[in-house]
Parts: structure tokens; sequence; C-alpha cells
């Protein structure tokens, strides 16, 4: 594909928002007949691309041709009447309206001003005929179908569209195999007839099996563009995270950690059998001793956090059981977690941790108060005691238990939610990428705590996409892929290389 | 074919066609239900009153509620995008309040009623544009609407002012007979010609399947490139303009433009979307379905009539129950497909 | 100067100096109080006194929209009150004793309680939305409010009873002594437990709120009660001064006017942060607005419009999106700024 014109180019693209650049200086090409995977970790830059490209953002500079035709999209419309369409992971479409509908919305055929529902029915079927979906009822309601579905539903929406460029978001997060080969066939099918194909997902072997080639990013820059063929499994997760391989292989290994508690005959704080949530994940056998560190190790997107959430009770586990101290228990909600002493630091600081406009003081002791309930007010002077003994512990600055919280810097933002969880006097306290965004001198300090708090009997499971970080903390690390759990691994000396081997198993 | 006929699909081959069926009709159920209940209250009544079971106490469910349906066609477009007007009563009245005051200088019927329909029309396209461009909820500048209408009549005038006008007294008394000694008023054909030309506009048209879809999933209506902003601020002014045709219907019933007419109006407006199927979320429901809504509420207040020991607050009570029932199976049914 | 400029109280302060001036240049006399009899008379205690049920609903409201929620039902909690307790007096064997007077405001107070519950249940366990969920007892409260008084005016006759909304104690009117202990009641019960901040918490961010432990559920529940207790006790201040009930029109459009005292008070309809003090300086520039416009000799049905125009102004202040758009033209060279002005007037 030497001389061919690609159907898309994207160069030297850059969009900022407040603060973040969230892409900077990006060249992207997408060619007719190809499926083109666009890798990266969260936060690479990957959404902000698509967007561009389908008109939710509008650049700051550089420059986007599609069929030759220099476009600067500042809607959806504009992109979708440049040939592009997009399927996104959670199906945009309207539930409420019937697959033919869906599939014609805003395009119906008309006759005399009317709406010519005839023509409708024939063309949706004609079209979900050519994808081999003919057994979908066009005049079923959206909603009656399955996630699966309805991304093939979305999909034959832009087939009708003539769409020359078809883009699919994280399409199989919540399908199973079977539904995942379904779309592959469709994608496959489309491909052989010329539509170039965008796809974007965390999971790593669906990667390699449908692409042809791959782009990827790194903190919203490019990194190369690859043939798939050419690019190993742990070439291009050292490329995603940014370690090459010879700088992984001398990567100094922390200190194999050891603890008592984990010894044989011990109980432990708590343990998963089989646990798992449909559409997020399935099949987590975990246990965690008192006084020990668990990490869990894993590319973003692989389940890590979904695997949290269920352990506090956030999501409700459908499959699987926990023990907690060796009794079975159903945690049903966050409140049913922090009474059986489990703490919950959200990788989301801002949407899923912090009160914003509440004051240090008042987000310190929020969960202690909540388990308190609304009228027995934890002292003044209480509260003036432990805020004080925590701003100091775990220097938190400014100093001032009333500033407002979201004033604070990312540091000390999470430094302000561990506290809230530390003065519960959790048993197991869970910390979600509790390190992310935040300087080093903060994250270093994070790190300590945790050695610490598991040296004075406390349970911690540890997440964080810093494999190095994993395995400086933690005493045993626990490897997610593709929303399960795949292996089991002792910290004895294990390096960042083993890990990766692991999560990309199978590359042989 | 109207989307209608996807009642019945045609019998499928693969993955469980008699569950799409199923819950393709339950999409009807809410409607449907209130058909029942409208019938259900028609027989008792033919029941316990031998003069109910007439062809004229049916059409007087008509006449009596011009108005009213002509509100709830509109309140039916706002409430499918999602959205709520409060000041559709307030609207009413202004526009009574207008044409009586201009009718009574001596103005022509014909202007009057152009002026009228641009003042509401105006005036909710004001209300549509403030909610989208500066995001705020739509009951409180639909509230603010409701101040500045009922104002606005205030400072008309604070008495009731009678019509005398020729063209709208003609109106108040025209009778279009029917079959036998039956008659319907000219406001009930016009009232009944505006719930056709909904029903073809929100079926039949992009832009009335736009109103579906931005209500069953704004966000997604967006990113389908469906012209969504345009289409919520005109939901707003489609609602002011049938508010002053709903104005006009009431003078004509009336014969008199009082700044305190129409109080809670917009409440009844609601309680017959409602009532008719349509959910509160936005995204389902049917024009059909509040039109009788309305005679629901109609045939409440004709009960209450006929019983004669029941007093008239019984209509409150009762439209305020089968709201809360309504939402209840509203929340049923979201719970079973959620 | 600048930092107290800043405070959220600042501008609704303002504003409500500004109204007191305007009046007090129409009229001399307007900022005076006199004694007379051992009353306090003058027109800052009639606005206290006329705005004392408004004061008393938006405080309730405050809570209600802290949390995210509304609560359009209290007018039709108003008219129940007072149909309720005039109901029961009129009824009673000794229709002037204080125990019935007693009795009338327990039935109130109770009623309150009790459509409090039922708002606070249709929200918090059923889930359905605040405005809709309201809305029922809305339509349905006149309705019973009417079945109660049989839809007549019921007028009683008990000293003890007329106290509450006409009377006096210390010089002050009784009423306006009620409103003071009701908002020293909601500051203590909001600020001595943690009651407050944890409706400002649910309000603010309710997924952090949940996974930090909390049960939104009965703080919601609680908010709904104390705002239809309010609406209560206002009821029983409204039917008391007129010593009738009038189910039809008492306390019609007061939510309404509670709203407002809200959202001019500087407490955003988004919810979260809420101002108790703000709320109260907002019903008190609403009431002087009304007064106001006597004492200017606008014809007083003007006073919704002037209500219209103060809603939509405050809101378009309080919208993120109006407020980038000023901050885009304060920055902006001069002649953005009169496009600026231009925008306002067509608004």
């Amino acid at each position: 594909m030497n001389e061919i014109v690609p159907v898309v180019e994207m160069t030297d693209i850059a969009i900022g928002f407040p603060g973040v650049k969230a892409l900077d200086g990006v060249d992207f090409r997408l060619f007719q007949g190809e499926v083109h995977s666009l890798m990266g970790e969260n936060g690479a830059g990957k959404s902000t691309l698509i967007k561009a490209l389908t008109g939710v953002y509008t650049i700051d500079s550089g420059a986007i041709t599609v069929l030759g035709e220099p476009q600067r999209f500042s809607t959806p419309g504009e992109s979708q009447a440049a040939g592009i369409s997009t399927v996104y992971q959670e199906v945009n479409l309207c539930p409420n309206l019937t697959v033919e509908e869906n599939v014609l919305l805003g395009r119906e055929p008309r006759r005399r001003g009317s709406i010519d529902w005839k023509d409708v029915r024939s063309r949706t079927r004609e079209v979900l005929a050519e994808l081999q979906l003919d057994h979908i009822d066009p005049g079923s309601l959206l909603s009656t179908h399955s996630i699966a579905v309805q991304q093939l539903i979305a999909i034959a929406r832009s087939v009708e569209i003539n769409a020359k460029v078809l883009i699919l978001d994280e399409p199989t997060s919540s399908l199973d195999a079977d539904e995942v080969n379904q779309l592959f066939r469709v994608i496959r099918d489309l491909r052989d007839r010329g539509v170039a194909i965008l796809f974007v997902s965390h999971f790593l072997e669906q990667v390699y099996e449908i692409s042809d080639r791959m782009t990827v990013l790194r903190n919203g820059k490019l990194v190369g563009e690859y043939l798939t063929r050419d690019l190993s499994r742990m070439s291009l997760i050292s490329k995603m995270i940014g370690k090459d391989m010879e700088a992984l292989a001398e990567l100094d290994q922390a200190p194999a950690r050891t603890r008592a508690g984990s010894g044989a005959g011990a109980t432990p704080f708590i343990e998963a059998q089989g646990l798992g949530r449909k559409g997020s994940v399935s099949n987590v056998d975990l246990a965690i001793y008192p006084g020990e560190v668990v990490g869990l190790a894993g590319l973003l997107g692989a389940g890590r956090t979904e695997i949290a959430r269920l352990f506090f009770g956030a999501d409700k586990a459908d499959e699987g059981s926990i023990k907690v101290k060796g009794a079975s228990q159903k945690i049903r909600s966050p409140r049913a977690a922090i009474d059986k002493r489990i703490g919950f630091c959200s990788e989301d600081r801002k949407e899923e941790g912090l009160i914003g406009d509440l004051t240090v003081r008042d987000n310190l002791v929020l969960a202690m108060q909540a388990s308190k309930g609304w009228a027995r007010r934890i002292p003044r002077r209480v509260q003036d005691e432990l805020v004080a003994e925590y701003i100091e512990a775990l220097d938190i600055r400014p100093a001032n238990p009333d500033a407002l919280i979201r004033n604070l810097s990312g540091g000390n933002q999470q430094k302000v939610l561990l506290a809230r969880w530390l003065v519960t006097h959790p048993e197991l306290l869970i910390l979600d990428e509790p390190t992310r965004g935040i300087d080093i001198g903060a994250k270093t300090q994070i790190q300590k705590l945790v050695n610490k708090l598991a040296a004075d009997g406390m349970s911690i499971l540890f997440i964080s996409s810093e494999l190095e970080e994993v395995l400086r903390v933690s005493d045993r690390v626990a490897v997610i892929k593709d929303r399960a759990m795949v292996a089991e691994i002792n910290n004895d000396g294990v390096s960042v290389e083993d890990v990766m081997t692991v999560i990309a198993g199978g590359a042989q | 074919m109207s989307p209608l006929s996807t009642l019945t699909p045609r019998t499928l081959k693969k993955p469980s066609p008699a569950r799409s069926r199923l819950r393709g009709g339950a999409r009807y159920a809410p409607t449907l239900a209130t058909v029942g209940l409208f019938l259900a209250m028609f027989a008792v009544g033919a029941g316990m009153y031998p003069s109910f079971l007439s062809g004229q106490v049916f059409l007087n469910l008509f006449i009596d509620n011009t108005f009213l349906i002509v509100l709830a066609v509109g309140m039916t477009f706002v409430i499918l995008t999602g959205g709520i007007d409060l000041s559709v009563g307030a609207v009413v009245a202004l526009s009574m309040m207008v044409s009586a005051t201009l009718l009574q200088q001596g103005w022509n019927a014909g202007a009057v009623i152009v002026l009228v329909l641009l003042i509401g029309g105006g005036l909710g396209l004001l209300m549509g544009l403030i909610i989208q461009y500066f995001d705020i909820q739509p009951f409180i500048v639909t509230l603010a609407g409701m101040f500045l209408a009922r104002g606005l009549c205030y400072v008309i005038s604070l008495d009731s002012i009678p019509v005398t006008e020729g063209f709208f007294t003609g109106m108040a008394q025209a009778q279009i007979p029917l079959s036998g000694d039956l008659f319907v008023s000219p406001g009930v054909l016009l009232a009944l010609g505006i719930v056709a030309i909904a029903f073809f506009v929100l079926h039949h048209t992009r832009f009335g399947r736009t109103v579906y879809a931005i209500g069953g999933n704004e966000h997604s209506a967006m990113l389908m490139g469906l012209p969504v902003k345009s289409t919520k601020i005109l939901v707003y002014a489609l609602s002011g303009l049938c508010s002053a045709v709903a104005g006009i219907l009431f003078s004509f019933y009336s014969l008199s433009g009082y700044s305190l007419a129409a109080q809670g109006m917009e409440l009844d407006a609601i309680a017959a979307v409602v009532i008719g199927g349509t959910l509160l979320t936005g995204g389902t429901g049917y024009v059909l379905g509040s039109v009788v809504g309305v005679l629901v509420l109609g045939i409440v207040q004709t009960f209450i009539a006929y019983d004669g020991t029941l007093s008239s607050w019984w209509t409150k009570i009762v439209i305020g129950g089968l709201l809360l029932v309504f939402i209840l199976l509203q929340r049923l049914f979201a719970r079973k497909a959620g | 100067m600048k930092s107290l400029l800043k405070h959220r109280l600042a501008w609704p302060v303002i504003a409500l100096a500004a109204l007191l001036l305007l009046n007090q240049i129409f009229r001399p006399d307007f900022l005076g109080l006199r004694m007379q009899d051992g009353h306090l008379y003058g027109s800052l205690i009639d606005i206290m006194r006329n705005g004392a049920p408004t004061i008393l609903i938006a405080l309730g409201m405050t809570l209600v929209i802290a949390t995210r929620g509304i609560d359009l039902s209290v007018g039709a909690v108003v008219a129940i009150a007072g149909a309720a307790s005039c109901a029961y007096i009129a009824a009673s064997p000794d229709p002037g004793s204080p125990v019935t007077a007693a009795t009338a405001v327990l039935i109130a107070v109770v009623a309150g309680l009790a459509l409090g519950v039922w708002n606070g249940f249709l929200v918090s366990t059923i889930g359905v939305q605040p405005i809709i969920a309201t809305l029922v007892l809305m339509t349905a409260g006149r309705g019973v409010a009417q079945l109660i008084t049989g839809g007549q005016i019921i007028s009683v006759s008990n000293d003890h009873y007329k106290s509450i909304g006409a009377g006096y104690l210390f010089t002050l009117p009784i009423s306006i002594l009620i409103t003071a202990a009701v908002f020293a009641l909601a500051a203590v019960l909001t600020r001595r437990t943690a009651l407050g901040t944890l409706i400002e918490a649910v309000g603010i961010n309710p997924v952090a709120s949940r996974l930090a432990g909390l049960r939104a559920r009965n703080i919601i529940w609680i908010v709904y009660i104390f705002s239809a207790v309010c609406a209560a006790i206002a009821g029983l201040m409204i039917s008391s001064n007129v010593t009738a009930a009038d189910a039809n029109n008492a306390g019609l459009y007061i939510e309404m006017d509670a709203i407002l005292a809200v959202v001019i008070g500087g407490t955003s309809l988004a919810g979260g942060r809420y101002t108790l003090v703000g709320t109260v300086v907002g019903a008190f520039i609403i009431q002087t607005l009304t007064t106001t416009v006597y004492t200017l000799g606008i014809p007083p049905e003007v006073t919704l419009v002037f209500k219209a125009l103060v809603v939509i102004t405050v809101c378009l202040l309080q919208a993120p999106k109006a407020r980038n758009l000023l901050n885009r033209l304060k920055a902006a060279p001069k002649p953005a700024a009169k496009e600026a002005a231009k925008e306002k007037v067509a608004i």
C-alpha cells in the first residue's frame, strides 16, 4: 500500500484542555480495506484522537484530510457527512426506537414530505441481509436486543450511510466470545469490501486477531505506526508503557518482600472464589492475608478496577462468593463493605472520591461520620485532633483543615482520601491508582505509607498501571488480562519483564 | 406503513421472536391501559346513570375540553424530549386577556388571532432559546415564563373582560350537526385537526423522530448527527403556540378574558399526558394517548357532575391518584427494562 | 473590600440594602420603627411579618434543593394544614379554648409530617424524580384540602389560634418569633449534628458519597419531612392570620416564591452548598420587592413580572454557560462589551 492515498490523513494534530495537552503533534493514517488498531494506555490520547476525527472536539492545530478533501469538523454531523461513522462501547443509539428507525434516523427516505416507512423497512432489511443479520426484526425495539446485537445494528447504520471509514471504539468490552466472533466476521466482511476500519480495544489478543496495522500513542504523543505482524506483543507493551526492552531488563528490582501472616494455616482476611459479574470480570480467585500487600497488575481496562469494585460492593457480584475472615459474606453495597472494615480509594478521584466543595476536614472525616450516622456528629475537638494528626502524618499541604479540597494539588487530595479511610481503621484497604497524576514526592510518601500500614497488620489490595510500583510494594501480584485473572505470582525477585511476559502471554 | 403496524411483527425464525414481540407490544401497554380505563369508566357510568350512555355525552367530553386537548398536544412534544413546560396555563390566560382586550378595542378578529399566536409562539421560542443556550433546567425557565405571562395578564386588567365580537360569539354558539341530533363545536374539529397534524409530524417526519430520539438518548441523538439543538428549541415554541391556540379556544368557550383563568391548567395538561402513557423521562408516548388522557380527565368531571353528591374537589384528588398510579407504573416498566 | 464582595452573601445583601434604600428615598419614614400599645410597628416589621410564611417554606426548600431535589407540593401542604386545623377548631365542642388551639396546631404539624414522609418515600425509596414525585401532591393536595373544608371557607374564632399569625409577644409579632425559632432549629439541626455536611455531600457528589458509605436515603427522607413540616407551620400562620382556612387560595404560588428565595439567596438549583441565611435574605428581597412596588405606586399586579425577570436574571448569572460567556466578554476588547449589553437587553 505504498503509493495509495490514505482515506484519512491526520497531520500534526494538537488538542489542549485547560492545563493538559491531550494531543501533541500526532500523525495518523488510515487506508482503504484495512483494520487499524489505535493503541495506548488510558490517557494516551486515543479517545481524544477519535473525537477529533468524529467532530466531537475541534482541533487546535494540524490538518485532517478525508478522501483527499481537507476537513475541519466542529460537529458530529459534519464528520458523518464526510463519510466517517463511529460505533461506541456504550452503543450510541436510541433504545426507545425500533431497529429500522435507528438504522435510518435522520436520513429516513421521504415521499411527499412524509417518511416512507415501507422504504425504511426494505432498506433496513437489505442492509441487515448484507451483513448476514437477517434474523434481526427491523420492527423490534432496540432495547429488546443484547448489547452485542445493538452494536451490530450500529454497524448496520454506518453501512447504510455508506461510510468510508468505520471507527469502533471499545466495541468488545461487554461481549462474550461468540458475540466477539460474530462482530469480527462482520468487521472482516466490511474490510474486504474496502471500508477503512479503526479499531480500539483494551484486549490485546483481539487486537492481534483482527488488525492489520497499529498506531501507538503515549502521553498524547505519537510513538509510531507498525504492521501488526512485525510487532511482538512484548514490544507493543513496552511501547505503550514507555520502557524499552533493554531498560526493562536492566531495571533494578526492589528487594523481595516476605512478611508474616501469609503462611500456611493463617486465615485470609478476605477470600474471593470464582467472583465475577456479567459484562465486567469473571472467575476471580484471590485471597489477601492480614499484613499482606497484593498487587493487581495488568493493562488499563484489563479489569483491575472492576475487581476492586466487586470487593467493595460498589458493583454487585453475580457469581462466585466472598469470605471475610473465613465466614461467607455478601457484600451488597459500599456501606456493607465498610461495616466489614473495608476501605476503597477510587482511581477516579474527582468523580468518585472528592466532595469538591467541602473542606479538607469534612472530606477527611466523611467515611467515619457516615458510619456513625448523621445524628452523632463527631465532636469538633475529635475532628480537630484527627485532622491535625493526619495532616502531619501524611504531610498534607496546605496544612489548613478549612481549605476547600478542590483547591489542593492532586497529591494532597489523594492523601486526604487515604486519610478518610485510615481514620476508620480498615482491615482491608483497596487502593486503585493511588499515585496516578501526583508528583514524585507524594508518590514516594504514599508507597512508604502502604509499606508501613501492611507492617502494622493491614491487608492491602494495590492497583497501579506502573508495574515497577506494583512490584515495589506488593508481596504477591495477581495478573489480570482481558477481564479475567490469569496468574498469581509470589513477588520473590520477580522482574517487570517477567510480569509483562505473563501479560503478553501466548506471544511465544 | 406507520410504526403502529409493528404491533404484530411478522413471525421470525431466529432468537426468541416471542420475547421480542411481547416487548414490542409492551410499548403500547400504558396507553392501552388508559384506553381500557376510559372504556371501563364509561361502562360504569352507563350502568349507574341511564342517560350517560349517549353519543352526546361522549361528544361533550371533546366540546368541553378542546383547549386541554390542544395543550396536551404541545405538552406531549415537550415531555417526549424529556422536558416540561409549566407556563402553558398562564399563556392560555394571557392569550385570552390579549384577545378580549383587543377585541373590545375594535380590532379585527383575524388580526387578533394572528397576534395571539405570535405572542404564544414567541414566548415559547424565547424559553426554548434560554433552556438550550444557557443550559438552565426547563422547569425553572418555564416557571419564570409562567410568572411573566400571569403578571402580564394582571398588567392588562384585573377584571374579567367580556367578549362580544361577532366572530368569537359565532364560534361559541356554532354547532356542527352530526348524524341524528348529535353535534360538535367548531373548536372540536380544530382541536382534532391539530391532533392529526401532531400525529403526522411525530410519526412521519424527521423532526418528529428527532423528538423521540432526544427523549431516548440526547447524547446519542447528537452523535448521530441529528439537529438536537434546533429541535429542542422548536418543541418549546410549539408548546407556546399550542397554548395560544388553546387560549383562543378557551375564549370561544367562555367568551371572556380573565387574569385568573386557567389556574393550574398546566397540571391538568401534564396529568393528561402522563395518564395517556407518555413517559416523563421522555422518548416514549403517543399524542393519541394524550387525547385519551384528556378524555379520562373529562369523564372524571362528568361522573362527578352526574353523581351530584360528589363535590368538585374529588376531580383533583382522582387526577392526583391517577397521576400517582401511572407514575408508579412507569417506574415499574423502567425497572423491568433496566 | 474586594474579598467582602466575593462573599457568597454579598450580592443578595447589597440587593436588599438597595431596595430598602430606594423605599427610604420615596418614603422617608420607611425605615422608622415606632412603639404603640407595647407593640413594635413599622414597614420593616410588616415586611418580616408578611414574609414569615415564605421564609419558613424557603428554609425547608433550601435543604431539599441542596440534595438536588425540589418540593413543588408545599403550597398544597399549606392549604391542607390550614384546612385541617380550622376544621378541627370549627367542629370542636369548645372552639375558643387554648387546648383546642393546641390540638389544632398538633394536627397540622402531624399532617405536615405525614405528607413529608409520603414525598420522601416516593423520592428516596421508589426513586421517582423529585419534581414529578411532589407534583402528585401538588395536584391532589388542594383537592384534599377542599375535601376537609367541604369547599367552604371555614372561619374560626379562637384568640389563641389567632395569635399565631396575628399576635404579639415581647413587642414582636409571634409569627416573626416562630420563624426565628424554626430558623434557629434548622441551623442547630444541620450544624450541631452532621446533617448539614452530609446533605451537602449528597448534593455535591452523590457517587463519592455512596462510596464513602453514606446512606443518602435517610437524609433525603429527612429533608422532605422538614420541608413539609415547615409548610404546615406556614399554613397555620396564614390561616391564623385571617382566622379562616381557604383551601383554594392559601399558599397559592408560594412554592414559586420559596424557590425564588432560595435561588436569590445564592443556593444553586444544582444542589450542594447551601446557605440558610442567604435564603432568609432572598425571602426578604422578595417581600421588600412587593412592598417597593406599592411604595413606587406601581400597580401591585406587576410584581409577578418583576419576579419573573429576577428569576431569569439570577439563573442566568448562576448558569456556568452564561458565566463563561461573561468572562470571555470581559477579557475581550471593548466593542465586544457593547455587544454584551445589547444581549442583556434582548433577554
